[in-house]
């Protein structure tokens, strides 16, 4: 037998209803808490769903922030969040910061004279610095982006709800959109408790964690399904052990290469991308879970009708059995 | 022995034969780049090539695919804007242009309807008082007998105008099927001219489109901010030659009705009092060209289309030794006094320009005006360098990412991972093959596509080996494991890489820009990864298989 890696014993037998109360209760726990800390801090909005500008600057001299702030401050605009960012990529002598100006008049961009003059305010601090980037969304384009966001959100759950609905069960479908919600909504929680700035691109990070976690979770509910029709008579309970079990070593196969890949993305691929590769990466550790931990034991709760089975008819264990890859 | 039919293996290998052909260009990016711009300019010029052109042209073969991805704004560094046009502009003009013809119309039937005056409404609206109240009836019919049919798909068959009464006073508006059709003409009127005005500067491969109802979407890669942009289609360019009134030096004089204190746009605090109702507009502008005056200054020479020259011409020859203003963008840029009536329609506009604004202004004038105003709601800009920065960082991301995969699968199926691999990279190499074949936009999410993908792409064959050595484990006979292996993960995988097709397709539909971007790699990564998982693979696997025919096999 030649080495293997190997991330689960060849067969393994636990049973992961055992500290239910642990798990999924943990798992109810941290959603609350999200939406405590959600309601609470509030989420760091980027200007894409508040509005505004935001300058990135790029220069040689190391930055002072409280210069900074103090330059464009003087200027006629109204809150002004400074960051520094730092990055492995930068060369020794890159310094790079964030500067977010919302307007001084509420429900307005920023003016283009108001930021002409932080910019000539900047120069005048520090002659190297150079603004690599500028962007200004009005206030009328950053309400329409939330609400197409939510939009986006809820068509692509309903829209994963119908498809497994159609494939399974309807109760398959709830428990796997339910496990989908507590990934992204604890996802948003983390995103609340440390403030990182939320904008639209950690909406597509949020939507293709939603399509992750399916993925995983498709995965033990179609060894369910195959199970649930060559054990007719086992306890509803043991034969969702039974398909964790034997999909375990792909679960964890798949979430460490995925992680490998996105962590990769988080480390090395820059620091305008880390907000979106660091969603990705906290929902494919919270997909893994959920598929573990939280789907199935929806389905439990809800109960499964398994008496008229096999829908079809058919003897066939499989609905794909037949097709030729 | 494993054996998929022969067409299967021969379609597997030319769809990786072409995807290797169509995704190399990519690694040449720059020589394909120039190459490309070469054949453009080349055929621009009629087949007229610069030495230099010839030199660029011959950095990348022409036999060879061409094709490139384009790099999104947030890589390729350009400006960006999303501007919403105001569309209920032009229906008040339409109005205000109407109350001449309904004060026409009205006159004929004075003895019925008594004096008729405008009153004031809202822009848009066009409200006349009727001095005899019995006669509304005929004023009403009077004004209905202006409206024409309306000219579109879905308005056939009603009017243009609708007429109503209040009181003592008729209300005109646009109807509803109008307002529709000129919003659809609105746009795409703006659209052609800003495509146009874009387009005269020269720059690669700009995006203009219509988004929504009354937006436009304008990317242009490579411009140095969005605020040029701005000036280059900011610009109305809306010209008028109208009658002076008077001139002052005062800027709070009252013009009087119907009349407008315009600045000039040469001298300082000299105003100019001008009828609104211009003589002849630049929408009947035919042609317009930098030129020179008398002087040998820089000036600009246009020519007016039939009904223009006649107005024109009867305008001038009853005016003559009179000023006349040439108002552009609300700004009179010259006020000559008309020496001789001017017939034939062509004329030279002089003003204190610059060759530059003199060749600008006549680009802007043969473009035409935009039919309305735009407000900008998003502006962008992205640096070059931070693009380039994003670019090296990505790669870095994949390639790390890529090889850590690949030991990984390596570690933990050994042969069967080194396949798996081996299938990774076509699957990358064919992502990068759509992508440069439908002309797709990578941006910065949608590297991250790509290296989500990476991640993921290795899931069908995971799916795929598990079973096998399941079925391995209760004694199938190899060649059956790995057909049942195959077989028996095909409904995960199917389910699997459809609920996320769900997802990449409400992020297409939804998304925008970037995001879509990311969409559009995660989409067609899903399909290659499948095809290069499931077939490739498998492919690789029976060749492998029947060359060595091992009579047991270790996943």
């Amino acid at each position: 037998m030649a080495w293997r890696l190997r991330l689960a014993p060849e067969k393994t037998n636990f049973d992961f209803f055992r500290h239910q109360w642990l798990t999924f209760g943990g798992s109810v726990l941290l959603m609350l808490l999200a939406f405590v800390f959600w309601g609470t801090e509030g989420l760091n909005y980027g200007i894409d769903f508040k509005g505004g500008t935001t300058l990135r600057t790029d220069s040689s001299q190391p930055i002072d922030v409280g210069a900074y702030r103090a330059a464009v401050e003087s200027q006629p605009v109204g809150d002004v969040v400074i960051t520094e960012v730092f990055d492995p990529s930068f060369r020794a002598d890159q310094h790079v910061a964030m500067i977010r100006i919302s307007s001084a008049e509420a429900d307005q961009a920023v003016s283009e004279d108001a930021l002409t003059a932080v910019k000539t305010a900047l120069v005048k601090l520090d002659p190297a610095i150079k603004f690599v980037s500028e962007e200004t969304v009005g206030p009328k384009v950053s309400g329409e982006l939330v609400y197409t966001s939510i939009l986006a959100m809820t068509v692509t759950s309903i829209g994963i709800m119908l498809y497994i609905w159609m494939r399974f069960e309807w109760q398959f479908a709830l428990g796997g959109v339910l496990a989908l919600l507590h990934d992204v909504f604890i996802t948003v929680g983390i995103f609340a408790l440390f403030q990182i700035k939320f904008d639209l691109t950690i909406v597509a990070a949020l939507l293709t964690i939603l399509g992750y976690s399916i993925n995983d979770t498709v995965v033990v509910f179609d060894r369910l399904r195959e199970n649930l029709v060559k054990y007719k008579t086992m306890p509803l309970k043991d034969v969702m052990n039974l398909s964790v079990n034997e999909t375990l070593s792909r679960t964890l196969m798949t979430s460490i290469t995925t992680l490998i890949a996105v962590g990769s993305m988080m480390v090395f691929g820059g620091d305008v991308i880390r907000g979106f590769s660091f969603a990705i990466f906290m929902g494919v550790l919270l997909g893994t879970y959920s598929s573990v931990y939280v789907a199935k034991n929806i389905v439990l709760m809800i109960g499964l009708d398994r008496s008229e089975k096999p829908k079809n008819g058919k003897p066939s264990d499989h609905e794909f059995a037949n097709i030729d890859a | 022995m494993l054996y998929s039919p022969l067409w299967k293996r021969l379609l597997i290998l030319a769809l990786c034969a072409w995807g290797i052909a169509a995704s190399l260009p990519n690694l040449f990016y720059s020589d394909v780049e120039a190459h490309n711009d070469a054949v453009k300019a080349i055929d621009a010029a009629a087949g007229m090539a610069t030495p230099e052109q010839t030199a660029e042209l011959a950095r990348w073969p022409e036999f060879l695919p061409n094709a490139v991805v384009n790099l999104g704004l947030d890589l390729r560094g350009g400006a960006h804007l999303l501007a919403e046009v105001q569309v209920a502009d032009v229906y008040a003009q339409r109005i205000d242009s109407l109350w001449p013809e309904v004060r026409d119309a009205l006159r004929d039937v004075r003895d019925q309807v008594g004096s008729v005056r405008r009153m004031p409404s809202v822009p848009g609206v066009l409200r006349v008082s009727v001095g005899n109240a019995d006669g509304l009836a005929v004023a009403v019919a009077k004004v209905q007998a202006l409206a024409s049919p309306v000219v579109s798909l879905t308005g056939v068959g009603q009017k243009d105008l609708e007429v109503t009464t209040e009181g003592q006073e008729i209300v005109v508006q646009l109807s509803e099927p109008e307002r529709v059709a000129t919003d659809t003409r609105t746009m795409q009127q703006s659209l052609e001219i800003i495509r146009r005005r874009v387009d005269a500067v020269g720059t690669r491969e700009p995006t203009i489109q219509r988004q929504g109802s009354d937006r436009i979407l304008i990317q242009v890669p490579g411009l140095g901010s969005a605020a040029e942009l701005k000036a280059i289609i900011g610009t109305t360019a809306k010209l008028t030659f109208n009658t002076v009134v008077g001139r002052t030096t005062n800027p709070a004089a009252d013009p009087g009705p119907r009349n407008s204190l315009l600045a000039s746009s040469d001298e300082k605090d000299v105003y100019y009092i001008v009828a609104d109702e211009p003589v002849v507009s630049g929408e009947e502008l035919t042609d317009a060209q930098p030129s020179f005056d008398q002087n040998s200054r820089p000036a600009v020479s246009f020519k007016f289309n039939v009904s223009g020259a006649r107005k024109f011409g009867e305008y001038t020859s009853a005016n003559i030794g009179q000023p006349f203003a040439i108002v552009l963008d609300d700004k009179v840029i010259s006020a000559p006094t008309i020496q001789s009536a001017i017939q034939g329609g062509s004329g030279i506009i002089t003003g204190n320009f610059t060759l530059e604004e003199s060749t600008n202004l006549a680009v802007l004038l043969r473009a035409g005006a935009l039919p309305a105003k735009m407000n900008f709601l998003e502006e962008r800009t992205i640096g070059p360098e931070l693009g380039q920065d994003s670019i090296d960082a990505g790669k870095v991301a994949v390639i790390i990412g890529m090889v850590a995969v690949s030991l990984f699968m390596l570690a933990s199926y050994g042969l069967f991972g080194l396949f798996a691999n081996i299938a990774l990279v076509i699957n990358i190499v064919m992502i990068f093959a759509v992508l440069s074949t439908i002309g797709g936009t990578l941006t910065l999410p949608g590297i991250a596509g790509i290296v989500l993908t990476i991640g993921m792409a290795v899931d069908a064959n995971v799916l795929v080996f598990e079973r096998i050595r399941e079925e391995l484990r209760i004694h199938k006979t190899t060649a059956r494991a790995i057909e049942i292996g195959y077989e028996r993960a095909m409904s995960a995988i199917v389910d699997a890489n459809l609920t996320a097709m769900i997802t990449a397709a409400v992020l297409f539909f939804l998304g925008a820009g970037p995001v879509r971007g990311f969409a559009v790699t995660m989409g067609i990564g899903i399909v290659t990864s499948v095809f290069t998982a499931l077939w490739v693979t498998r492919f690789i696997i029976e060749l492998w298989f029947n060359w060595r025919k091992p009579t047991e096999i270790v996943v």
